[in-house]
């Protein structure tokens, strides 16, 4: 999409209004000047993954939409998680930290924060393991996606397709 | 050369061709209209609320199919517009409204009539700008006009701060505009277009269901040319009134809520909808899944997101209606249903939806009736949203294309006055009836007075009921005639209110002096209001509830007892 002041606003807007119901949506730059990508996750069947998809090339500053759940796609979500530490379980969590390929982006006395990157799962299953020893934070990026191999450039497709 | 931001819009809109606009100056907006104050090219008209203006914009863009333009100081201001521009919205009018915003450094500081205009109006517009550099200024209102006037035309808004009306820059009036994400299809898919003639051709009981997009594309034409050729029966939607003449012998009526139970009912035993430029409300379908269940459907809109949205589209065809249209004719074998026909004659007589008692008193229906005759039928119609509205879209038979502008997506009463006197503005030469309810035009009459201040000759009807006619009439079937708050026990005496605006005022309260009123007012060069003082309790039939199908269609009674 078109990157101007309140694009965003104008998506999750009509998300509300329409009562579609998105469980995660991330949006930043992408390779062109200009626009912005965003990837969201949208629960629904066939039938509303198409109004979906019509509602949003109504909005003006949209490009173009791909229904990527069906794609070969790489898809990844970044989380960064607080956990409470102590001596004792400190090696624990370590230990956790590179069974997961995880990394420890911030060390304190009673806490570390633990950056993951992956797919929801693997998120999900790092945080269960975690819990037990106190989890105080969790922020998580929502999904992004990409599709593997040629995929078209936005800038060359009129999105009207 | 160096302009101001006010001279900028005003050169933008003069490079649209925009020669009225109808607005309420205030701060923030006050720098535009002093310099607009030396472009006689653009006649202001000053209304007396804002939501006149918005929806007097609304009705020239109607009238005329150029864009309406309406402008609003910030804060109560622009808010006052916002009915007007949901009305446009919901039935695709284009429109562009400018609005004016406190000075930059105000902005999110809760300065004095400071509201976030692109936010309130972010669902009911098809787009809008807050425009926060002069430089800005041109394209803006450039993409503003094309977007409202191209694919499915709706109002786009233009929110400029105070100090950017003041602010100078360069002025160059964009050629072209840039817009990656919006390109409106506008031919159908050739493979689409065998399909749907394929279906036609097959077809043993095929019916065009045409909507507003006939009139917006302009395809009178093309649609007569389709039905004749295959002998095709049509109906309208209530927006769609008069985009297929109402004389012409394959002319069924409209379907719905209130539409002819012959028209409802050809759509259960037709096997083949051709549904052109309309959108399945629900007000047209009742129960989705019992709507035209023995029918394969057509469905040819400019907006890809109406197709499948309510009722499963068989053949969808993305394009400009007329475009497509012409595309389609080629391939769709010159044909006739003679039993079809036949069946459909029969549901007509069987099902006398027009019939009007015969009574002393003075009925709704007659009045419609009576203004269709003196009229000739060539009348341009603004109704407001109630009993009334329905009688003007089931009697008042129209000869004229695009002669029928209502409130039918948001059912905004009030729309009755400032759309009649923007219709009038777009057609000066053309007699504007404006069918208005007791209830609509009480909310916005003080319209009266812009009327009356630039000598429009709109005539009024007000089908004066006492009642909010169409809300008596459901507490009356579902809520066991509990008429609470429906009743007016206080109305102004309306002759008397329009003499006080300088306008002639004609009370009407028999039968018999019906048609002499009308013929008086026609007869008068300027404004008239005509009170008919009509039945109280009429109720509109026929009628599906709301979300039902044909099972549950209820007749006049009289027509119900005929039959039993
Ligand atoms: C602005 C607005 N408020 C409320 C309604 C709900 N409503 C629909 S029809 C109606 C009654 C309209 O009364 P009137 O204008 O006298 O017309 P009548 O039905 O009596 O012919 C009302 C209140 C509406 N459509 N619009
Ligand atoms: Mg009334």
């Amino acid at each position: 999409m078109q990157d101007k002041p309140g694009v965003l606003n104008r998506v999750a807007s009509m998300f509300r209004r329409r009562g579609f119901n998105i469980s995660s949506l991330a949006v930043g730059h992408s390779e062109t000047l200009g626009f912005s990508r965003m990837t969201f996750v949208v629960d629904g069947d066939d039938a509303i993954v198409d109004q979906v998809t019509k509602q949003l090339y109504k909005l003006i500053d949209v490009v173009k939409v791909s229904d990527i759940s069906k794609e070969d796609v790489v898809i990844r979500e970044l989380a960064l998680i607080k956990v409470r530490t102590t001596p004792t379980t400190r090696p624990e969590v370590l230990q956790m930290v590179d069974i997961f390929r995880s990394n420890i982006v911030d060390v304190s006395p009673d806490s570390v924060i633990i950056e993951v990157t992956g797919d929801e799962d693997k998120v999900d299953s790092l945080l269960r393991i975690l819990r037990p020893f106190g989890i105080r934070e969790v922020m998580r990026t929502g999904r992004v996606g990409l599709m593997r191999g040629m995929s078209k450039s936005l800038a060359l497709d009129n999105g009207q397709s | 050369m160096k302009l101001t931001g006010g001279q900028i819009v005003c050169e933008s809109l003069l490079r649209e061709g925009v020669d009225v606009v109808f607005g309420i100056p205030g701060g923030a907006i006050l720098p535009l209209y002093q310099t607009m104050s030396s472009y006689p090219q653009i006649r202001h008209i000053l209304t007396r609320h804002e939501e006149g203006a918005s929806m007097a914009a609304d009705g020239y863009a109607r009238a005329t199919g150029k864009v309406g333009v309406c402008m609003a100081t910030s804060g109560p201001g622009a808010t006052n517009l916002v009915t007007g521009i949901a009305t446009a919205q919901m039935d695709s009018v284009p429109m562009v409204i400018i609005t004016g915003q406190v000075a930059r450094e105000g902005i999110g500081k809760d300065a004095f009539q400071e509201v976030d205009m692109t936010g309130i109006t972010l669902p009911v517009t098809k787009h809008n700008y807050l425009v926060m550099r002069a430089e800005d200024i041109a394209t803006a209102i450039k993409e503003a006009f094309y977007i409202a006037n191209t694919g499915r035309p709706g109002p786009v808004l233009v929110d400029i701060p105070k100090d950017v009306f003041t602010e100078e820059a360069e002025f160059v009036y964009p050629e072209t505009v840039d817009l990656p994400g919006y390109k409106p299809v506008l031919d159908g898919h050739p493979t689409q277009i065998r399909k749907a003639a394929q279906l036609i051709n097959e077809a043993k009981k095929p019916l065009i269901l045409a909507g507003h997009g006939v009139i917006i594309s302009r395809a009178y034409d093309e649609l007569v040319e389709l039905a004749e050729k295959a002998q095709i029966p049509v109906i309208t939607t209530l927006l769609g009134r008069s985009a297929f003449p109402d004389a012409h012998v394959l002319f069924v009526g409209m379907p719905g809520m209130h539409g002819l139970a012959y028209a409802s009912l050809a759509i259960d035993e037709a096997d083949l909808v051709i549904a052109l430029g309309m959108r399945f409300d629900d007000r047209i379908t009742g129960k989705v899944s019992g709507f035209a269940q023995n029918a394969k459907v057509i469905h040819v809109d400019i907006d890809p997101a109406e197709i499948d949205k309510n009722v499963h589209a068989d053949v969808p065809i993305v394009g400009d209606l007329a475009r497509v249209l012409r595309q389609l004719n080629p391939s769709v074998e010159p044909t006739t249903h003679p039993e079809w026909l036949r069946r459909i004659e029969e549901l007509k007589s069987e099902h006398p939806s027009l019939h009007i008692r015969q009574t002393e008193k003075l009925l709704p229906q007659q009045v419609v009736r009576d203004l269709c005759d003196v009229t000739d039928g060539r009348a341009l119609i603004v109704t407001g949203v109630g009993q009334h509205q329905m009688w003007a879209a089931q009697h008042y038979a129209c000869k004229e294309a695009n002669s029928f502008i209502t409130s039918g997506g948001l059912g905004s009463m009030g729309y009755e006055v400032p759309a009649a006197m923007g219709a009038q503005v777009g057609q000066p030469d053309r007699v504007v009836w404006s069918i208005a309810g007791d209830g609509g035009f009480q909310m916005t009459m003080s319209e009266l007075a812009t009327i009356a201040e630039n000598n429009l000759p709109v005539k009024f009807a007000i089908f004066n009921n006492g009642f909010l006619g169409m809300v008596r009439q459901w507490q009356e079937i579902f809520y066991n005639k509990d008429y609470f708050s429906t009743h007016y026990t206080g109305n102004p005496d309306f002759v008397k209110l329009a003499e006080a605006f300088g306008i002639r005022g004609i009370r009407v309260t028999e039968r018999s002096q019906s048609v002499d009123a009308i013929r008086e007012a026609m007869a008068h060069p300027g404004p008239v209001v005509v009170d008919f003082v009509v039945e109280e309790e009429e109720n509109v039939y026929p009628m599906i509830p709301a979300g039902q199908t044909t099972a549950e269609l209820m007749e006049e009674p009289l027509v119900e007892e005929a039959r039993s």
